[in-house]
């Protein structure tokens, strides 16, 4: 008998084409948005990275990026969420009733939110995980009802303004801890008006995390034998990566700062990365999407993973409408409308697939900024919203059909 | 004599397989011709090879048929000259009409504009022929078992066929329901159609055949005639089984313990008719380092009642109790019947066993990943390590336990949902059809395994349609027939002949 082929074989090395050919989903989608960014920078004479700009589309689709992150879960689970518009505009709403007419604090308004959206996303989940009716669904009739209650709440009104405190969750930005003087011997260095040193300190300790995690987890996958990128790769991707950090970091820093909101964003970025990938319950939910009845037969409660998926993605809808609130400076009964189709576009062109157990975190919150950018960029170039709809569809589409056709070369 | 069909010697290779070995089958004008032979005999094969499944020139023989040689190159062409197959599972569309059913891509339409009279006209003709009296509007879906198998009569009828095939026609049915579908043949037998009934149930088969082919292993080995009263069931069963047992299965030291799992008075219902008893009455047990099997044929009820202990993961209603080690145990959801000391190998693996697209090494740790993390944090070096020994343990050959698992063989996934469960650390394991449609090699693997799953004293409940293959690895045979246990025999009594007849003549 012969023995097992490759048990003492050491790890095989690929080609960088062959390399590239396989793992084309990944670098695909940050050359995207490299080439994108690069274009629209040039198009538009440089406007597009301007520190205000960066500023606005951080904080333009930081509720996108909030939102993905749970609809990233709902579908990895096998799911799909079309409420999340419409969660996020009724909690949006019953933030400005409670701060404005009730009168109630922001932080009792702020935990109150939360729990709703986490009570409204446990009520969908409840028919979707317990009574198996298709999320589609549920979700199709949790969109018109939190619409409709959310114009009854607003009496078909705005309602604002927010006190400070509030709007201090998506206008303000993180008191720079770094003395003054740092700061401005900085600013006559690098030769622009200020520096804001906790935001480029923020983006060089970023990169320089990025830099040492990668390094690390390369050299343990070597060791064990796993499928390690050629070097060239991993240097210019990490590269890449750290200095675009320390690039829009520094635009920040000599704008306002670090925006509250980009905190949220990263931390929340950061806990999901780490659920998915190094958790038990994350890796079973990928289990959960990938095949029902085996997971369930391997003890996995099925059930209660897709309900709690949907709770999640309840609160992290209650999340964003604050931030949407807070931003606008008043609750609108437009608010989040149809925002769930970017929030699912993001996630898909992040490379989640459809049929679920396929995804991840980080590609989304890439696929998110990659429609951000375009849309930003189309607005500052002011191409119509008609042709900005039309050419966002088309991303879309292209980005799944080069899926689906890279599925099929491999297979 | 005038023979309708001839089928000459019938060869049909799939890669690494000879499934046909050239087969003779010979079927007179107007009679009815019964096939019978094991699960995997190849039965199945020989008649898709007929209604042209398996398409001219991709099988060696000729077929002649009404006197011409004949080539299909599709089932269109077949059943274009009359013959017409009705499969087990049954091919009606459940929420269309009897009607629209019967004419269904065959409507009976002037200009692409359906003409309702005359299809309802044809239908309640079609319908009185099969002994239906229900309307052509009824909905196939309010129908019974029983009279959707007389609809499919009936829509083969109404293609005026020259040959019927049916493919263990009352597998489904009730007693009252099968003799009925009987009478129905011998019917149709005197209207002049000629029929081939593919039948486990050797009773049925002496009642309505004149002639009977047994097929085993891929080749004809006999024919016998009703006329010459040569049809008796001790003769079927015992060409059905008669090949010698070679030494296929690796030696064990035999030593039953203590008793590890008895299940006592096990009852189940059908999920959806709840009205249909499953399981009826089971008494199991299982010692340590035992093998014991549970022989049967298909839908006689073995996977139900695995997975029905396995957590409830089949039927409602279900009562009985399941001692481990003299102590009752709650198994009534997967992770309990898992933390009670069970696992369940399916016997499909790929839509029940394995998450196709992930790792091997994420399929392994997938039943047990506490084991592998520390307060709910994956540690994946541990979880590598794993995956890594049940490599080597098991042989599984693949370049790395990275690798997606749908790029493996049957056999080596075969053996990664086997890690998986044995990572479980299960007192008892169900191996539900254990070596299905994995090659020769990796089934002598699998038997490897089992034998020192015995010499480390956890008990085995075997599950197979290849009775051999029970004969050679059990230590005690479970007979189950229709929900229940009709019989239990040791290894030194057991033999193919006594558990086929414990099944057919109950």
């Amino acid at each position: 008998m012969e023995l097992a082929e490759g048990t003492a074989e050491a790890p095989k090395k690929l080609g960088i084409k062959e390399y590239l050919v396989r793992h084309m989903r990944e670098y695909g989608l940050l050359f995207a948005l490299i080439a994108i960014m690069a274009f629209f920078q040039i198009v538009t004479n440089g406007t597009l990275l301007k520190p205000v700009n960066v500023t606005n589309l951080l904080l333009q689709n930081s509720y996108i990026i909030i939102m993905a992150l749970g609809m990233l879960i709902v579908i990895v689970s096998g799911n799909i969420d079309l409420s999340v518009g419409s969660v996020m505009g009724f909690v949006g709403a019953l933030a400005a009733v409670m701060i404005v007419e009730w009168e109630l604090s922001t932080g009792v308004t702020m935990v109150t939110c939360l729990v709703a959206g986490g009570l409204i996303g446990a009520a969908q989940g409840y028919w979707i995980a317990y009574w198996k009716i298709p999320s589609f669904i549920v979700t199709l009739a949790g969109m018109l009802v939190f619409r409709g209650l959310s114009l009854w709440l607003l009496e078909g009104q705005s309602l604002g303004p927010f006190p400070r405190e509030f709007q201090m969750i998506s206008n303000g930005f993180v008191p720079d801890i770094f003395p003054s003087w740092l700061s401005s011997a900085l600013a006559d260095l690098l030769n622009v008006k200020r520096v804001n040193v906790l935001s480029l300190s923020t983006g060089l300790v970023a990169a320089g995390l990025i830099t040492w995690m990668g390094m690390k987890s390369r050299a343990q996958n070597r060791a064990y034998g796993m499928e390690v990128e050629p070097s060239a790769f991993f240097y210019a991707r990490i590269g890449i990566t750290s200095l675009a950090l320390i690039f829009i970091f520094y635009k920040l820093s000599t704008f306002r700062g670090l925006p509250n909101v980009l905190l949220t964003m990263g931390v929340l970025t950061l806990i999901y990365a780490f659920f998915t990938e190094r958790t038990v319950t994350g890796r079973r939910i990928y289990a959960l999407g990938g095949n029902e009845k085996a997971a369930k037969l391997s003890g996995i409660k099925t059930e209660r993973l897709t309900f709690l998926a949907f709770a999640n993605m309840g609160v992290l809808a209650a999340a964003a409408g604050m931030v949407f609130a807070a931003r606008l400076n008043s609750a609108t009964p437009k608010a989040g409308f149809a925002l769930e189709l970017d929030v699912i576009a993001a996630v898909f062109i992040g490379g989640a697939s459809m049929s679920g157990g396929v995804g991840k975190i980080v590609g989304a919150v890439v696929g998110a900024f990659l429609m951000g950018v375009l849309n930003n960029g189309m607005s500052i170039l002011g191409i119509g919203i008609d042709y900005q709809q039309v050419i966002k569809g088309l991303v879309l589409l292209a980005a799944v059909i080069f899926d689906v056709y890279n599925k099929s070369k491999q297979a | 004599m005038n023979a309708l069909l001839e089928m000459r010697s019938i060869t049909k290779e799939f890669p690494g397989v000879k499934a046909l070995d050239s087969v003779n089958l010979a079927v007179k004008q107007g009679e009815i011709h019964a096939l019978v032979g094991e699960n995997g005999a190849g039965k199945s094969t020989l008649m898709k090879v007929l209604s042209g499944v398996y398409a001219a020139g991709s099988y060696e023989g000729e077929i002649h048929y009404d006197g011409a040689l004949a080539e299909f190159s599709g089932i269109s062409d077949s059943e274009a000259r009359g013959i017409i197959i009705i499969h087990q599972e049954l091919a009606l569309v459940p929420l269309l009409s009897i009607a629209e059913n019967l004419f269904l891509g065959n409507e009976y339409a002037v200009g692409g504009i359906v003409d309702w009279r005359e299809t309802n006209r044809r239908t309640e003709d079609l319908l009185r022929k099969v002994g239906l009296s229900e309307p052509p509007s009824a909905l196939v879906d309010a129908l019974g078992v029983g009279k959707q198998q007389l609809v499919e009569i009936a829509k083969a009828l109404s293609k005026e066929v020259r040959l019927l095939i049916l493919d263990e026609p009352t597998a489904a049915l009730s007693e009252s329901d099968s003799q009925a579908l009987l009478d129905l043949m011998l019917e149709l037998k005197e209207q002049g159609v000629t029929q081939i009934i593919i039948s486990h149930k050797l009773n049925e088969v002496r009642r309505v055949a004149d002639t009977v082919t047994v097929i085993r292993d891929g080749t004809s080995v006999s024919i016998m005639e009703a006329e010459k009263g040569e049809i008796t069931e001790d003769r079927i069963v015992r060409d059905m089984v008669g090949r010698d047992m070679a030494d296929r299965y690796p030696r064990r030291a035999r030593r039953a313990g203590e008793t590890l799992m008895e299940v006592k008075g096990w009852n189940v219902w059908h999920p959806q008719h709840s009205e249909r008893q499953m399981i009826d009455d089971v008494n199991l047990t299982v010692r340590a380092g035992e093998v014991v099997g549970i022989a049967g044929l298909m839908g006689a009820g073995r996977t139900e009642l695995a997975m029905s202990i396995f957590g409830q993961s089949y039927g409602r209603n279900i009562s009985g109790s399941v001692e481990m080690k003299g102590a009752p145990v709650d198994v009534s959801s997967v992770s309990k019947a898992i933390k009670a000391g069970l696992a369940y190998v399916t016997e499909d693996r790929k839509s029940l066993g394995l998450v196709l697209d992930e790792t091997i090494q994420r399929n392994i740790t997938l039943a047990n990943l506490p084991e592998v993390s520390r307060n709910m944090v994956l540690n994946e070096a541990r979880e590598t390590q794993v995956a890594e020994d049940y490599r080597s343990a098991l042989n599984i050959r693949t370049p790395s336990v990275f690798q997606k698992v749908m790029n493996l063989s049957g056999g080596n996934q075969q053996k990664v949902v086997l890690s998986k469960w044995l990572f479980a650390q299960p007192e008892v394991l169900i191996l539900d059809e254990p070596t299905r449609g994995i090659d020769v090699g990796a089934k002598f693997e699998i038997y490897g395994i089992i034998n020192d799953l015995s010499a480390q004293g956890k008990g085995v409940v075997m599950i197979s349609s290849e009775m051999p293959e029970l004969l050679g690895m059990c230590d005690r045979i479970y007979v189950m027939n229709e929900g229940s246990f009709v019989g239990e025999l040791s290894a030194e009594d057991a033999s193919q002949e006594r558990i086929m007849s414990l099944i057919v003549t109950e």
